[in-house]
């Protein structure tokens, strides 16, 4: 309902103090799941969508907004599991991949956002950018050491993937800060 | 301790959100669900989320063709007109396709194989995809309250799509073949070499299982075998792009698929798969007069001796007008149509239905209603009455064979009779019965074809 300020426990930006954001709970609730919505809606016009992954922004947006690393990775935790509801068979792709990946991202990156500031777009692109790579690399950790999938790994795509979810990052982490409760 | 939970709490949520999860995920290996069945929690979601999606998808049709079709009308005559040219090409290009078609089912007739047919599709819509790039799913409008099982077919009518994965009530999962965890029996349409069709998580599709040995031209046309036990045969599947060697014996085939997978809209599910032998209205009905110089290949005939006074073979003039007496069916006056092959009767002196394969010779004569009726006869001239054991036609109890062979004429009333006692509806139509040929005579050409026979 309100911002809070907290103080900086390092010294990685040139502010002393972060704001803490909140959301309603309509926000909260709603945003994730449009963002499931459209992540599994709109490939069947434009396919080439899911290397945009909506609901990984949107968790890295809550995450990082609310700097707080349990709701971080709660957060997290319940927008991949949804997520991996409609992604695919259940013998091909049980409930926890996406759920798993997604926690350990809404936890760091609440936790970086709690260190340093991430509200230029700048630091938006970077923290995107690499936490994509991240993400995939735990999607395909528990892939491959879990359930012995034999996924295959690509360097270029991933990095293309990453730096087109980091461009559109940038935008879609604007249009989601009006719904900031200041 | 409570300094130790204080300091580390948000280590311990996460390590326990993870182990939560991953437990989760043990579980699900462990006991997975049977084919068909799917978890609570992901029906409930799928159910929740399909009516948005069709409604918003189907809406989003209705705009769309309101557009198309009411006011969007620019070019329409003209493509019209395109359309009807093609179509006037298409028809001359399927004449030439039925024609090798009606042979290649012969073929099969006489091999006793069983072809597999797509018996009734239900269409529908693609209404959302998994959203994921690490699974290729998609999701459509027909579920199991409209009669779709886990492991239908799902096609278009430029390929295959793929096989329903997962049913939930009003809407089902579809595994295209481009999915790394969709394999399809598949085979080259020229060199009949078989293999596996694997999808990739960079969707690409690879025909897999093929000797290295084996030379495989890009460009060729890869299509169902089959095997798998879930699309018919012969469907097609795409289209050979590359072939190199791979790593182990076998060649790495790179095809792409026939079907647009990444623009469906609508789709075709099989849900009915027939296998029959070929029928026979497919082979179009045969002449008496051929199936005589089948089995009179030495008799010759008193018109075919030329001017020179050579005898012509039999054979070439029975491809000519059928002879008086013949091409008849066994009940007198009741309306002949095409006799349905039997498999043991297709072989000469069985009689009954038996079947000519000489091309060149058939006139199609479909529903050929003749006053000149004979019975069947055996192979040695002893009159013979279409029973449902010689012929598919009688057992049905409804038509009776046009092609049986008259060497032995028996009168119309005589095998009318019989006929109706066993199988065939009793004559209604009145008709004159034919002058008599002589048992095991050389048939005569007629004047005049016999009636319902198309113009020579």
């Amino acid at each position: 309902m309100s911002t809070r300020v907290m103080p900086f426990r390092g010294s990685l930006t040139s502010r002393e103090q972060v704001s803490v954001y909140e959301f309603s709970w309509a926000a909260i609730i709603l945003i994730p799941l449009v963002a499931v919505l459209i992540q599994i809606f709109i490939p069947v016009k434009v396919r080439f969508l899911p290397i945009v992954d909506l609901p990984f922004m949107v968790t890295i947006f809550f995450a990082t907004a609310r700097r707080n690393p349990i709701t971080g990775c709660l957060t997290g935790c319940v927008i991949g599991l949804m997520q991996d509801l409609f992604a695919g068979p259940g013998l091909s792709h049980p409930l926890g991949m996406y759920g798993i990946a997604l926690t350990v991202i809404g936890y760091l990156a609440s936790s970086l956002g709690v260190k340093i500031d991430v509200d230029n777009p700048g630091s938006r692109f970077l923290i995107t950018f690499g936490f994509f790579g991240l993400h995939q690399g735990v999607y395909y950790g528990v892939a491959h050491a879990l359930l012995r999938q034999g996924l295959q790994w690509s360097w270029s795509h991933t990095a293309i993937s990453a730096l087109a979810n980091a461009v559109l990052g940038i935008f879609v982490y604007k249009f989601l800060d009006r719904f900031k409760q200041r | 301790m409570d300094t130790f939970l204080g300091r580390y709490r948000n280590l311990i949520v996460l390590a326990a959100i993870l182990f939560a999860q991953i437990i989760g995920l043990a579980l699900q290996v462990r006991r997975p669900t049977d084919a068909g069945e799917t978890r609570l929690i992901r029906l409930w979601a799928v159910s929740a989320v399909t009516p948005i999606e069709s409604a918003v998808i189907h809406s989003q049709e209705w705009v769309k063709n309101l557009w198309t079709t009411y006011i969007y009308l620019h070019g329409v005559r003209r493509e019209n007109r395109e359309l009807r040219a093609e179509i006037g090409q298409m028809k001359i290009e399927q004449a030439r396709l039925s024609e090798d078609a009606r042979m290649a089912h012969r073929i099969q007739a006489l091999l006793a194989f069983k072809e597999q047919y797509v018996d009734s599709t239900i269409a529908a819509q693609v209404i959302g995809t998994s959203g994921s790039e690490q699974s290729r799913v998609l999701y459509i409008d027909k579920g199991s309250n409209d009669g779709i099982t886990v492991d239908m077919a799902v096609i278009t009518p430029g390929g295959i799509v793929g096989k329903i994965a997962q049913v939930f009530p009003d809407s089902a999962q579809v595994l295209p073949i481009n999915d790394q965890f969709s394999g399809v029996g598949a085979a080259l349409k020229d060199s009949r070499l078989q293999g596996i069709l694997k999808g990739a998580p960079n969707g690409a599709t690879t025909l897999q299982y093929i000797m290295s040995d084996e030379k495989v031209v890009p460009g060729e046309e890869v299509i169902t075998s089959g095997g798998d036990r879930i699309f018919p045969k012969g469907l097609p599947v795409g289209r050979v792009v590359s072939s190199e060697p791979g790593k182990d014996l076998f060649l790495n085939i790179r095809v792409i698929p026939s079907a647009r997978l990444d623009q469906l809209e609508e789709v075709l599910v099989v849900t009915k798969i027939t296998e029959k032998m070929p029928d026979a209205k497919d082979l179009g009905p045969l002449r008496a007069s051929d199936i005589l110089a089948e089995r009179l290949p030495t008799v010759p005939n008193k018109t075919e001796v030329d001017a020179a006074g050579n005898a012509k073979p039999s054979g070439a003039a029975a491809s000519g007008t059928p002879p008086a007496g013949v091409g008849t069916g066994t009940a007198a006056g009741t309306a002949a149509h095409p006799a349905t092959p039997g498999t043991g009767s297709n072989k000469p002196g069985v009689g009954g239905t038996t079947i000519s394969n000489k091309p060149g010779g058939a006139v199609p004569a479909p529903h050929a209603t003749s006053p000149d009726t004979t019975g069947g006869t055996n192979g040695t001239g002893k009159p013979k009455v279409a029973t449902p054991a010689n012929s598919r036609a009688a057992g049905t109890g409804a038509k009776p064979s046009s092609n049986t062979v008259p060497a032995a004429t028996t009168q119309p009333g005589e095998a009318g009779a019989q006929d109706n006692g066993e199988a065939s509806p009793p004559a209604k139509k009145q008709v004159k019965p034919a002058p008599e040929p002589a048992p095991n005579a050389p048939p005569e050409q007629p004047s005049t074809p016999p009636a319902g026979a198309p113009p020579q």
